[in-house]
């Protein structure tokens, strides 16, 4: 299986990632899930009501990359994929500005959409960022929400 | 004695005033101690509550371990990506 893990400040082309993975693998891809995130303008888990002026996101160079390798490594020994790439962003970021891409490609959809899933709600949980929020109100740093660690136990690992 | 990197992350950096800082430490008792003379009682207690993480050259580790010239600690607030 192939695999790429980018930690960025600059903004990316979720086609052109897309592109990548198609020449890497031809005709042997099935299916090819992607998901972008995108900095939302309210975070309805903190419920403060005013509206995010920027998010700065940290990481831990090296450590992160492991954590985000470690989630895919679990990834791969549960479902028969061609390809994972994550891509998030770091640095400073604005409403409605891409922050993180992850693509999936595997010979069927059900493997493609499941492993998706399973590194997005990962990435929620396990993947070592830490995210401070700019309001109106003042700054304050994010944890990740209880809904989150709910659908990451949900696939049962615990390590 | 072995000097170590001590590296504060997010939350815990802006509580300690510095994101890093180089202290004389055989193991991570010695390392608290040492954290509590260069930053005062009220950092080691945050470094030390529940929720925060500790690595050392960026494996987390949850018990007492010996550390050795040149090692990286780093403490880590809860994280989130995504």
């Amino acid at each position: 299986m192939h695999r790429s893990v980018i930690i960025q400040t600059q903004d990316f082309d979720a086609a052109k990632l897309v592109q990548t993975i198609r020449l890497q693998h031809g005709a042997q891809i099935g299916a090819l899930v992607t998901f972008t995130g995108l900095v939302r303008e309210q975070n309805l888990v903190t419920g403060d009501p005013s509206a995010v002026a920027a998010l700065t996101l940290e990481h831990y160079p090296g450590m992160t990359e492991r954590s985000i390798d470690k989630i895919i490594d679990e990834a791969q020994s549960r479902w028969d994929l061609l390809d994972v790439c994550v891509l998030h962003r770091v640095g400073t970021l604005e409403p409605s500005e891409q922050i993180v891409f992850v693509a999936v490609a595997s010979a069927h959809r059900d493997t493609a959409f499941a492993a998706a899933e399973f590194v997005m709600d990962y990435l929620k949980t396990r993947a070592v960022f830490w995210k401070r929020e700019q309001t109106e109100a003042g700054t304050h740093w994010v944890e990740s929400a209880e809904a989150d660690h709910k659908r990451a136990q949900q696939w049962k690992i615990d390590r | 004695m072995s000097q170590i990197k001590v590296l504060f992350f997010a939350s815990l950096r802006e509580q300690m005033g510095t994101g890093e800082i180089d202290l004389d430490a055989e193991n991570l008792t010695e390392l608290f101690a040492q954290i509590e003379i260069r930053l005062g009682a009220e950092a080691r207690q945050a470094l030390q509550a529940d929720n925060i993480r500790i690595a050392v050259n960026q494996d987390l580790i949850d018990r007492e371990v010996a550390l050795n010239e040149g090692d990286e600690v780093a403490f880590l607030p809860p994280v989130t990506g995504g």
